[in-house]
């Protein structure tokens, strides 16, 4: 058996899981502790893989600069919605597979001496989908920003408008991005970082609206899904389709950030926008 | 003229036909043929109002969708006067999904943009099924500008699937193009009053969307996603439509309730399909009588009052 066989064979162990991961761009098979260590990057093919939202904040911000803003908002569900599974059901679920209330934390901290006002999606709460909770988060953050005078910088990795919220998560894209018109108004920064994935109503929204638009490598980012477009136009994509590398190369986003080095540049653009 | 019946519609479909045959080809004055006639039209109203008394999501979606419901250009013709039609983003393409242009209210100069479906195989394929590219925003976006810098009320009408999925539509920045709308129709300082005539589908719809009101009529819908896009990802199975249109509260009286619409437009009995003239001037009365309260109001006013009622949309508990 070789070596690769031999973690394979790890991986399919349950116990295996807590000790190994898979990478899913480059199928290789990464010690955990390794994946940490590197930040979350795969250490072969350096493939960014998505990170829970508190540890995205511990690698951006200034340490212990981070307070964080409306912890009490919690999720109801409005519409009753049920499809295999009741929406209160997945809630309560996600709420205990994540510790958090809803799929975004907002706070204000520092980023190398930088104030900003600083919001994260957490994917593993229900895909990190956008939902009344998350919208208002936003609006509130965007609020605080301008009150603070300071600027704001949105992390997002989401599926897209939460749908068990029916139409008000459609509603949460015109919140969000009428926050952002008043931020812009007082000449604000809004630094949008786009990582995998993004798509739907987030990218739709305060997605596409940061006067600096950034990507991690890779990042799967577009309005529709691909398997959805696939399924419109009955052709394949293009090579590299919705990635970061080919929204660069449409003009998409100004550029593609490793996340290595991703806190030295938010706080140089703060430090450049403030200055 | 030629109708299409939809599958709830199929029991008035004999009787209408023999109705307008009676009407054309029988004799006149034969006393038996006029009290058919006289019997047709009293059980075609009952029939009708009987189907409608009762119409499930479901249906009211393959009514917001028929094929014979009004689309944004006839009521334009049916509503303003001298419409004048632009076209064009500016920077790629003119998008037919897309209409709009500047026009007249009972007199006062105004702007008014929209989707737009086809009705035939050849139009409907031209206006891409009321499905736009990032253009059809833009020129949207360009359209309104002009009404925030002239001071033109502006009036948008909503009837879409939703923004197209193509890899062109995603190269240029569909997701750009909607996000720009939103954002900038917050800053417009001119009353905006925005119509879901038909199909209000997801990003696409309410990227022209963002009003100080919103009106919706009677079988409109209007929703995150489409019920078969939500079926297939949250059923696993698109055939469940009817299941996602029922769950997802998409109808008029739901979104009333939820606060998101200001009024219901009632249509004809039968649905807007059945008397166009009579729709566009239920959707007249209504566009002017909210123009007529916004008139009043202060830039500053209507730019609070637009944002205040996006800000309070959202459901949640705070501790
Ligand atoms: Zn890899």
């Amino acid at each position: 058996m070789t070596w690769f066989k031999k973690k394979e064979a790890l991986l399919d162990e349950k116990a295996g899981d807590a000790l190994w991961s898979k990478c899913n761009a480059c199928q290789e098979i990464i010690y955990k502790k390794e994946l940490e260590r590197n930040l979350h990057v795969c250490p072969k093919c350096s493939y960014h893989f998505p990170i829970p939202a508190q540890k995205r904040l511990a690698i951006v911000t200034d340490e212990d600069s981070f307070e964080e803003l409306d912890r009490v908002l919690s999720p109801l569900d409005p519409i009753s919605f049920r499809d295999l599974k009741r929406y209160a059901d997945r809630l309560h679920e996600a709420q205990q597979k994540t510790g958090l209330k809803d799929a975004f934390i907002t706070g204000r901290a520092t980023i190398h001496g930088s104030p900003a006002m600083i919001g994260v999606f957490e994917f593993n709460f229900l895909g990190g989908s956008l939902g009344s909770v998350v919208g208002e988060k936003i609006a509130r953050m965007v609020e605080k920003a301008v009150d603070e005078k300071i600027g704001a910088i949105i992390f997002s990795s989401s599926g897209g408008a939460r749908m068990q919220e029916g139409i008000l998560s459609l509603m949460q894209m015109a919140k969000t991005s009428a926050a952002l018109s008043i931020l812009k108004k007082e000449r604000l920064p809004y630094i949008s970082v786009l990582t995998d994935p993004t798509l739907g109503g987030v990218t739709a929204s305060f997605g596409m609206l940061g006067d600096i638009i950034l990507a991690e490598p890779r990042a799967m980012i577009g309005f529709a899904g691909p398997r959805v477009i696939k399924e419109t136009i009955k052709a394949d994509l293009p090579a590299g389709f919705q990635r970061a590398e080919y929204l660069l190369q449409h003009g998409m986003i100004d550029f593609i950030i490793e996340r290595r080095k991703l806190k030295a540049t938010l706080g140089k653009l703060l430090a450049l926008l403030y200055h | 003229m030629v109708r299409h019946y939809l599958d709830f519609e199929k029991p008035l479909m004999d009787l209408e036909r023999e109705y307008e045959e009676l009407q054309r080809f029988a004799p006149r004055n034969d006393t038996k043929v006029s009290a058919r006639i006289e019997w047709l039209e009293k059980r075609i109203a009952k029939v009708r109002e009987e189907i409608h008394a009762q119409l499930n999501p479901w249906q009211r979606t393959q009514l917001s969708r028929h094929i014979d419901r009004p689309h944004t250009l006839d009521y334009i013709q049916l509503i303003f006067d001298d419409f004048i039609e632009l076209h064009g983003d500016r920077g790629f393409m003119d998008d037919p999904a897309m209409v709009g242009g500047l026009a007249r209210l009972d007199g006062e100069a105004v702007v008014v943009v929209g989707h737009q479906k086809g009705r035939d195989v050849k139009e409907m394929g031209y206006r891409n099924f009321g499905m736009p590219h990032p253009e059809g925003y833009r020129k949207a976006l360009r359209i309104m500008e002009l009404g925030a810098r002239f001071k033109k009320p502006i009036i948008t009408m909503i009837d879409t699937p939703g923004a197209y999925p193509g890899v062109g539509a995603e190269e240029r920045g569909q997701a750009e193009a909607i996000a720009r709308n939103l954002m900038e129709m917050a800053t417009f300082p001119v009353p905006i009053v925005a119509v879901v005539i038909g199909e209000g589908g997801s990003g696409g719809a309410l990227a022209i969307g963002v009003g100080n009101r919103i009106l919706m009529l009677e079988n409109a819908i209007y929703s995150v996603i489409t019920p078969e896009g939500c079926a297939a990802i949250l059923w696993r199975d698109g055939t469940k439509s009817s299941l996602a249109a029922e769950a997802m509260k998409m109808t008029a009286t739901d979104l009333l309730s939820l606060g998101v619409i200001d009024e219901i437009i009632p249509e004809p009995v039968g649905g807007a399909h059945r008397n166009y003239q009579r729709a566009a001037a239920t959707v007249k009365a209504a566009i002017v009588r909210h123009l007529e309260e916004l008139r009043d109001f202060s830039e500053e006013t209507i730019l609070s009052d637009r944002y205040q009622r996006f800000r309070r949309m959202g459901a949640f508990r705070e501790e």
